[in-house]
């Protein structure tokens, strides 16, 4: 063998390696957290961790209900507050904006995404928390869902609105042409033919973004009150309910990990395999959702 | 040939290596001059209250015996008395008395309570109540009372504020202040630390907490409970009841290094850095 080739068979094996290593650490922690957590799954039960509504460590009571409520609604509430904005950036971005516009604000959305979340936590903390307790409400303090679902909307807004750009890029200029061709206005244009053919894009880039919200610890800390409690309207109107304290999972573990010891620890692993099960969902529908816009576009 | 910097260089990494291995000479089993035998090394390991107090014992104590080495960790009070039980760590460090479970789970456990801390009932300034019964204080945190005005304030909701569940400060508050049967509303915001009990309480409108004596500052307002404020002086002369212990915990009669830094705290010269700290000294 050449010297040349022997390097290139080398480099081979290293990439294999480095792209096996990803695979055997994803395997490892998936087995480790489970490893963990039997001992909760075996005493408490899964549909009694699933579907209980208490969750008091201190009288062996384990119920993940309130926290998977928690983590449900802020997503829900940070994806109705985001999305639009989101959406709109990446149409902007995409169709109408002009070249040196598109070279301030594309940037500004990457910088958006990489500030670290605590100082996402902090901005909510000091500004949010103190506006939200202006609505006279019962039981309003300012920490719950609504501050955390603010806080969220924009922490996920970098993720939608540049996959969603991508996806309305991807739509080939023909359809367009077509479009104004046969007399629609711009927007005609973008609503009747760009979104529609954009749309499994934008749907993944909506999964992508639920993905990230979904995970998100430390912000959710500082603004979500960490009350163990089914969120309620309080005897209010129903949008009422996200003036309501509540706790995500993630939160569930990292506010109580520390001192954690024996079956309480292992209740906190198990919440963790409740995320991982709820995040490798979320990932595969993005998957599928982003092959069917791969194919559709070529076709 | 040698540049004069390469030369700087071999000469200073040829001192570093022979101060490295004359250091440190205890270690090193030097009997002459030394008639200091303690060397070596141990691992605290638990509650975020007992720390910091622990960190200026453990300096305080390598200060005047240089071969020893006392690292000190957090964790949790439930993590000291696991490490402490298991041997994973030398000492284990317990901010609440040890629980009759843990006895069972570790029956060669061994206490030593090195200082008492008390707890606080705390509120946000703009409260204008300056004190609670204990029964009002009970009725607060379980959530039967959720106004200010059923206390003698005005009207204005009140907003409890706790630690999480197994929090040794919790454990204390609920064994101390709420005794048996009395739950911490489930309505409550949870913080998981001292400091942003501080900040959560100091920042939110008719807020209500409880922290440890060592944490109080002006930023939020200490209640007396039944008449009594919560001062060291009235905890010291047991008016003031709401004390816990802190504690270390080591499995079986420490020895070595352990019983000599344990002995230490308790010599008067420890025991002034506990009440530095703003603990209680356990001499009375």
């Amino acid at each position: 063998m050449t010297r040349k080739g022997a390097v290139e068979s080398a480099m081979r094996t290293v990439l294999l390696c480095a792209g096996l290593a990803s695979l055997l650490i994803v395997a490892m922690t998936g087995i480790f957290i489970l490893r963990e957590a039997m001992p909760a799954f075996r005493e408490v039960g899964v549909w009694r961790l699933l579907s209980g509504s208490e969750w008091r460590p201190g009288q062996e009571l384990y119920g993940l209900l309130p926290m998977i409520a928690g983590s449900g609604l802020v997503t829900l509430g940070a994806v109705c507050l985001g999305l639009p904005i989101a959406l709109g950036c990446g149409i902007f971005l995409a169709e109408t904006a002009p070249g040196w516009i598109r070279g301030v604000v594309k940037p500004s959305i990457e910088l958006l995404a990489g500030i670290p979340s605590v100082v996402y936590g902090l901005f909510g903390l000091v500004v949010l928390v103190p506006a939200v307790r202006g609505f006279d409400y019962p039981g309003n303090a300012g920490f719950g869902l609504l501050s955390a679902s603010i806080v969220l909307a924009v922490m996920i807004l970098p993720t939608i609105a540049s996959v969603s750009e991508v996806a309305i890029r991807s739509v080939p200029d023909e359809y367009r042409k077509g479009a104004l061709a046969l007399g629609s206005t711009r927007w005609e244009m973008i609503r009747t033919v760009v979104l529609p053919a954009a749309r499994s894009g934008i749907l993944s880039a909506v999964v992508l973004g639920l993905g990230r919200a979904v995970g998100e610890t430390i912000a959710m800390i500082m603004v979500i009150g960490n009350s163990v409690m089914m969120p309620s309207a309080m005897g209010g109107p129903l949008p009422g309910i996200f003036l309501s304290r509540a706790r995500t999972l993630t939160g569930n573990i990292a506010v109580e990990m520390s001192y954690a010891t024996g079956l309480h620890s292992s209740a906190l692993f198990a919440t963790g395999v409740v995320l991982f099960v709820l995040i490798m969902l979320v990932n595969s529908a993005a998957r599928a959702l982003m092959a069917r816009n791969a194919g559709g576009g070529r076709g | 040939m040698m540049t004069p910097v390469k030369a700087l260089l071999a000469a200073s990494m040829t001192a570093l290596l022979a101060a490295g291995c004359g250091n440190p000479p205890d270690r090193a089993g030097d009997t002459g001059d030394s008639t200091d035998s303690l060397g070596g090394e141990i691992t605290v390991v638990g509650s975020t209250t007992v720390q910091p107090v622990a960190e200026v014992l453990a300096g305080a104590f390598e200060e005047l015996h240089p071969g020893c080495v006392i690292t000190v960790q957090g964790g949790g009070s439930s993590v000291g008395v696991t490490s402490a039980g298991q041997g994973a760590a030398d000492i284990g460090s317990v901010s609440r008395d040890i629980s009759p479970g843990e006895f069972a789970e570790f029956p060669g456990l061994v206490v030593h309570t090195i200082a008492r801390d008390g707890i606080a009932v705390v509120a946000d300034p703009g409260v204008p109540v300056d004190g609670l019964t204990i029964d009002q204080v009970r009725g607060i945190f379980s959530g039967s009372i959720t106004n200010w005005s059923a206390v003698g304030g005005p009207d204005m909701p009140i907003v409890v504020v706790s630690r999480e569940e197994g929090s040794g400060t919790r454990g204390a508050f609920e064994e101390l202040m709420l005794g048996e049967g009395v739950q911490i509303s489930s309505g409550a915001i949870l913080q998981a630390s001292n400091g942003a009990i501080l900040t959560t309480v100091s920042g939110t409108p008719g807020a209500i907490g409880y922290l440890s004596f060592g944490y109080l500052d002006p930023s939020v307002k200490a209640l007396s409970i039944d008449g009594v404020a919560p001062t060291p002086a009235n905890a010291a002369n047991g008016t003031y009841t709401a004390v816990r212990p802190l504690n270390l915990v080591t499995s079986g009669d420490p020895d070595g290094l352990a019983r000599a830094w344990i002995d230490f705290i308790y010599s008067a010269d420890g025991q002034a850095i506990v009440v530095e700290q703003g603990y209680l000294s356990v001499n009375g």
